[in-house]
């Protein structure tokens, strides 16, 4: 940064293109491949007694699929988690579970 | 205007600098290295405000280039044979997003057996990945194609990377003389950088994420639309080039005495100075043969082929390169231009920075038409002038016994 910065205000100019044109970009947007939670084998179970709404769970997501409650209290949006478990993972309480499928959520 | 004695590396480092370009990133390689050294010191010294970003390998170069230009920096790297292979995903990368970006190629030969000499079969290697390619004849076209690269690559008709192709050592060591012109009148003639959209921490898009199998022909097809698109750009370039600078090479083909010709030669890079000093002589012995140095693989010229065949005897293509298992890469498009209308040979020689003289390209071509004028149609799609060692001797003579 710095006396380097380059910023692209300063070097180009964004113009239309003048041809039949497809870019490869894309906007995120919610089920975008489809609902994903059905990829699950297992599900996160949260044991809300044992969480101390630490947010590490909700950062480390990496599907967005922790819902952020205004108390910092979370939920697992099933919609779309695939089930990796990196919220369990990185749970430091131990809050989270992971429960096969076919349990249906029960431990 | 000045002219400088340079080699074709620096003239090329020259043309990036002329046309003010702000990152520049590369990794070293024979026989690539010293245009990024020049730039490097050109930075070093304050002649150019542009930012060296060193990298660990061409993978790297290409990534760090390819972000630099999605950020709207006008950027710049180069490579040759084996660093160009393995930048190779990049360069898919690149062309797939559509950014407007320039590298050099200094074109070598690939190993094994090691060998840094001149080859195309590394810039053939890329031949399919939506850059445009261009091949430089002499140290002054590589510096005009640099500069040309940034206009084309640019255009919004375009918006395509694209590579500047010089041959190792025969032009990247050689010292000629460069018209070198002054940064006033490059500014004059180089607009600012145009590019479809532009990356920053403000933006909220992916760039090539997933999608649906569907939007990815879609996308195959604009690359190609853009293609037949960037002909008309290159053509348009090089007349106003040639109007500033004075220097015009014919767009994608340069012809000479291809007008009253009864056989062309096809051919790219240096040695179709070669060819052309070949032809003086065939005429003088009766053979009307013309030359028609491709100066553009790709987009290929397809117009301008056809035309020839059309109205010619044969045509003999010089290829550099080989695709195993088939012919020569070069001699490839011109049989699908030329459809069977006129008698062709494909010739593969030069391989791995062999000698190939002007008494080579007579001879061989000289064979090739007394073959058609006495039998007729001829179709030799493979034929290899091996080395002067070698040459006419049998092969299972020749062939080393290590076992």
């Amino acid at each position: 940064m710095g006396e380097n910065k380059i910023t692209s205000s300063q070097t180009c100019v964004i113009e239309p293109p003048k041809t039949f044109f497809w870019a490869p970009l894309s906007k995120p947007a919610p089920a975008a491949s489809g609902k994903t939670g059905t990829w699950r084998t297992e599900r996160p179970v949260i044991i809300q007694e044992k969480c101390v709404k630490c947010l590490l769970c909700w950062l480390y997501c990496p599907e967005d699929a922790i819902i952020r409650k205004e108390d910092n209290s979370v939920e697992v949006d099933y919609e779309y988690c695939k089930g990796c478990g990196i919220c369990a993972a990185v749970c430091p309480v131990d809050a989270i579970k992971m429960v096969p499928e076919e349990w249906g959520g029960k431990q | 205007m000045t002219i400088l004695t340079l080699t074709g590396n620096y003239a090329v480092a020259y043309a990036v600098k002329l046309a003010r370009v702000k990152v520049v990133s590369a990794y070293p390689i024979t026989p690539q290295t010293t245009i990024v050294e020049k730039l490097a010191e050109m930075i070093e010294r304050g002649e150019m405000d542009a930012k060296m970003i060193r990298v660990e390998s061409e993978h790297s170069a290409l990534a760090t280039v390819y972000g630099a230009a999605s950020a709207g920096a006008r950027a710049f790297t180069a490579t040759a044979s084996h660093g160009l292979l393995y930048m190779h995903e990049m360069v898919w990368w690149v062309a797939g997003a559509r950014m407007p970006l320039v590298m050099a190629v200094v074109s070598r030969a690939i190993g094994p057996p090691w060998n840094i000499h001149v080859d195309h079969q590394d810039i053939f290697d890329q031949r399919d990945s939506g850059w445009i390619i261009s091949m430089a004849q002499e140290n002054q076209e590589a510096f005009d194609l640099t500069l040309q690269a940034f206009r084309i690559s640019e255009d919004p008709r375009v918006y395509l990377p694209m590579m500047v192709g010089l041959e190792a050592f025969i032009l990247s060591h050689t010292v000629a003389p460069v018209d070198v012109p002054d940064q006033k009148e490059v500014d004059e003639w180089l607009p600012p950088r145009r590019q479809p959209y532009v990356i920053s921490p403000e933006t909220n898009f992916v760039m090539g994420n997933i999608v649906p199998d569907e939007d990815y022909m879609m996308m195959r097809l604009s690359i190609q639309k853009a293609m037949e698109a960037a002909k008309e750009v290159i053509k348009e370039v090089d007349r106003s080039y040639g109007k500033k600078f004075g220097r015009e090479y014919g767009g994608l083909v340069e012809c000479k005495k291809c007008e009253d010709a009864d056989y062309i030669i096809i051919i790219a890079g240096s040695w179709s100075g070669e060819a052309k000093m070949a032809i003086e002589d065939l005429r003088e012995e009766g053979y009307r043969v013309g030359v028609a140095r491709i100066r553009f693989i790709r987009p290929w010229p397809e117009e301008e082929i056809s035309e020839l065949a059309s109205k010619v005897k044969g045509i003999i293509v010089f290829d550099r390169a080989v695709s195993f298992g088939s012919k020569g890469p070069l001699f490839l498009d011109v049989a699908t231009t030329v459809n069977g209308r006129t008698s062709l040979r494909g010739v593969i020689a030069g391989l791995g920075g062999t000698e190939v003289r002007k008494e080579h390209i007579i001879e061989v071509t000289k064979e090739f038409i007394n073959k058609v004028e006495e039998e007729g149609r001829v179709f030799e799609p493979e034929y290899w002038l091996l080395p002067d060692p070698y040459r006419g001797k049998p092969l299972e003579e020749v062939a080393p016994r290590w076992w």
